[in-house]
């Protein structure tokens, strides 16, 4: 398995849990050039973050080019508890995806 | 030494299990990524092209948090909140960047409409962020200054 990029922090309270994500990625948004060569860099970035609890899609991000390097998101979905599996599935814009689970904590 | 071979054995056969989950994902199911909007170079165009329309009301129920100057365009946090029922789907745009749609969230049933990420600004920009709830568009905009443009290179 490809090495994992995504940092989680799942926490539940109360009836809700809480998500903070962190992926380890350049983000490279195609608009920079080589200072050598001069030439423009490729796009290189996340497009599509999913994630998933119970087999229900709680959160869906479409991202392009303009969100930083190592892009953070964090938001809230209700339900979860401690020890409840997060499937995350992010693919990019080269078409190479991956699927990584996180446990709530 | 027949427990260790047991376990071994059984290892390898749970771990070809979860290869196997894997390989079966449905990634297919992903929503597609909206080239269009994402490309598009006019706000306006970015708007057709993901919302279908430009027609936002803007709406003091949605809260955009950004700061007032930022230092380093490279990374700029922005919280995107509302209390608004139905929620759809949160966007957010940045108005003078080279392709001004920034990310879109969708946001089911359950999830709280309330997103925080961190963005790129080229230079200092009018932010919009737009909810998308029950079919209707609000937006919240913010002027936001650049000391350091975060896309040059």
């Amino acid at each position: 398995m490809a090495k994992k990029i995504l940092k989680v922090k799942a926490k539940a309270s109360g009836d809700r849990t809480k998500v903070k994500m962190m992926a380890k990625h350049i983000m490279e948004s195609g608009q920079r050039k080589d200072k050598k060569t001069g030439e423009l860099i490729p796009a290189k970035f996340l497009q599509e973050l999913k994630v998933e609890h119970g087999g229900k899609v709680v959160f869906e991000a479409s991202l392009g080019t303009a969100v930083s390097k190592n892009p953070y998101i964090a938001f809230n979905f209700a339900g979860g508890a401690k020890g409840d599996e997060l499937v995350l599935t992010w693919k990019e814009n080269t078409g190479a995806s991956a699927t990584e689970t996180v446990k709530v904590k | 030494m027949s427990m260790n071979r047991r376990t071994v054995v059984k290892a390898i056969a749970a771990g070809g299990a979860l290869i196997g989950a894997g390989v079966m994902m449905p990634r297919a199911a992903m929503a597609a990524w909206a080239e269009s909007a994402f490309k598009a170079d006019k706000q306006d165009a970015a708007m057709n092209a993901l919302l279908g329309s430009t027609d936002t009301a803007e709406s003091a129920e949605v809260t955009l948090k950004a700061p007032d100057i930022a230092e380093n365009g490279a990374v700029v946090p922005v919280t995107v909140r509302t209390k608004m029922a139905n929620v759809e789907s949160i966007s957010i745009f940045v108005e003078n960047n080279p392709n001004p749609l920034v990310a879109e969230f969708k946001i089911p049933a359950g999830t709280e409409a309330d997103v925080s990420t961190r963005l790129r600004m080229g230079k200092t920009s009018k932010v919009t962020a737009v909810v998308k709830a029950d079919g209707k568009l609000y937006s919240a905009a913010k002027e936001v200054k650049v000391t350091i443009g975060g896309c040059g290179g």
